[in-house]
């Protein structure tokens, strides 16, 4: 980071009470609820397979393939930007989430053709997920292993 | 001598804006504006493949408007000055290709229009042309992929960001005699305090505005009561309550005549946040709002002190901090 000059400093501190404050509590509540529902709605689809004769176990790789369906549908149709920007995080954290991050930059990008439009750009967004969310599995997963020895 | 004090130039025959030609999208359509501009698009890909195909399209259609509207002959434009927001400023070269114009290709981010139009006004005053377009387009869809999200992404935005606005906007200047005419000129310095928040671009942007604004006072001996409206671009609600201050600290009370093109821009009920911004933003309010009620007598003097932020994703990624610019242009109905 460039190092600021004491103008640049005061500047700092006379503009940041100027600027207006995100309604911090409006948006827990909102991704409180819409998280919580689309949660409920993942556990409605798990039940019904369980109800259906797989373990919970087996439940989970088909209701995470129909939630993944899910959020990509409703990105599609223009309609999961809509409901991120009540929800926040609410909408960004499950999986129906992570599907939106990946959908949305490979439409996005469809015009500048299938290999370095869709392709390159399909991960723009989900790409550091991937890459820290599954690197600081593996690490969690080595130490459990090593303790466990 | 043309020149005043360190960064002014007074036209010696202020070059007169003798038509315009503003397009804006459908949301732009709604806002505070809508009587004023020449065409509002029903959808904002008008009917073109890829979004920067629909921004290049509504900037030549600008053009060709304010061509129209000037009564100037095509072959009798000498220059087209023209600048957007995207990559090696594609829009208005890909418009320049299809207007067969002379062309200078500028970049002063949203500053862009009065930048073209200082430029065009000295060209026009320096006795290099009699009739020349300047001009700027942005356009929402273009600028949030180059700049932020995918539009689909579900995130959302911060209370500081401001909204691009989608739209074109182009004058003819010339050296016929008619009102409004441009009669002073400041060219702003770049201007850094230390801001690196591409989401808070207003905060970024106010104390360019600021330092041209005192700049313009001092070198024209000109004070606030010389302007009915003092008009900065796209400083959004929180940068014009900073400019408002921070003038008021150095002795200007500007607030009766002061207001901000991303501030009327749209209604506050259009959830645009902090308000509107883009190339287009002070352009369409020049060229539309501004100009007609000049024409009307309803203002006679204005100082638009159009803002740009001179950064790119690639500078924001590395942390760097943002530099800023504003020129000043006065439109007086002499």
């Amino acid at each position: 980071m460039p190092v600021l000059t004491k103008e640049q400093q005061d500047y700092k501190r006379f503009a940041k009470n100027k600027k207006p404050k995100p309604p911090l509590l409006k948006n827990m509540i909102m991704a409180f609820i819409v998280g919580g529902i689309i949660c409920t709605i993942g556990q409605i689809i798990l039940n019904f397979f369980v109800s259906r004769g797989l373990t919970p176990g087996q439940a989970g790789g088909p209701t995470a393939i129909i939630m993944v369906f899910l959020g990509s549908f409703l990105t599609g149709i223009g309609v999961y930007d809509k409901i991120g920007k009540y929800a926040g995080a609410g909408s960004i954290v499950p999986i129906t989430g992570f599907a939106n991050s990946i959908v949305s930059p490979a439409m996005e990008f469809k015009r500048e053709g299938f290999v370095f439009g869709v392709a390159a750009k399909m991960f723009v967004v989900a790409g550091p997920v991937l890459v820290y969310g599954i690197s600081s599995a593996t690490l969690i997963g080595l130490i459990y292993y090593l303790l466990n020895m | 001598m043309k020149k005043l004090g360190s960064q002014t130039i007074k036209f010696e025959n202020p070059p007169s804006i003798i038509g315009t030609g503003t397009i804006v999208g459908p949301k732009e359509g709604q806002g505070r504006f809508k009587e004023y501009y020449d065409l509002i698009l029903k959808d904002s890909i008008y009917q073109e493949k890829s979004w920067e195909k629909a921004e290049t399209k509504i900037l030549k259609e600008a053009v060709e408007m304010a061509i129209k509207n000037s009564k100037v002959p095509t072959d009798k434009i000498e220059y087209l000055i023209a600048g957007d927001l995207l990559n090696q400023i594609v829009s208005a070269g890909f418009a320049a290709r299809e207007l067969g114009l002379p062309f200078l290709g500028i970049y002063g981010a949203c500053s862009t229009i009065a930048q073209g139009a200082l430029l065009g006004s000295m060209i026009v005053d320096g006795g290099f042309a009699e009739n020349l377009v300047a001009a700027v387009s942005s356009h929402f869809c273009t600028a949030e992929r180059q700049f932020r999200f995918p539009l689909e992404l579900g995130n959302q935005r911060k209370p500081t960001s401001q909204w691009t606005v989608t739209g074109a906007g182009a004058m003819v200047i010339s050296s016929q005699i008619q009102n409004p005419r441009i009669t002073f000129a400041t060219v702003g310095k770049v201007i850094d305090m230390g801001e690196a928040d591409p989401n808070d671009m207003g905060t970024a942007m106010a104390p360019a505005a600021v330092d041209t604004i005192l700049r313009h006072f001092q070198d024209t001996g000109k004070t606030p009561d010389d302007y009915d409206l003092i008009l900065t671009g796209d400083l959004g609600s929180i940068g014009k309550d900073i400019a408002e201050e921070l003038l008021k600290q150095k002795g200007y009370d500007i607030s009766n005549k002061y207001s901000d093109c991303g501030v009327l821009i749209f209604y506050p009920e259009q959830d645009v946040h902090a308000g509107a911004s883009g190339c287009a933003c002070a352009a369409v309010v020049t060229c539309g709002y501004i100009y007609k009620e000049m024409l009307n007598g309803k203002y006679n003097r204005v100082l638009l002190v159009a803002t740009g932020a001179l950064m790119s994703t690639t500078s924001t990624q590395q942390g760097e901090t943002i530099p800023c610019i504003a020129h000043a242009i006065s439109i007086e109905n002499l």
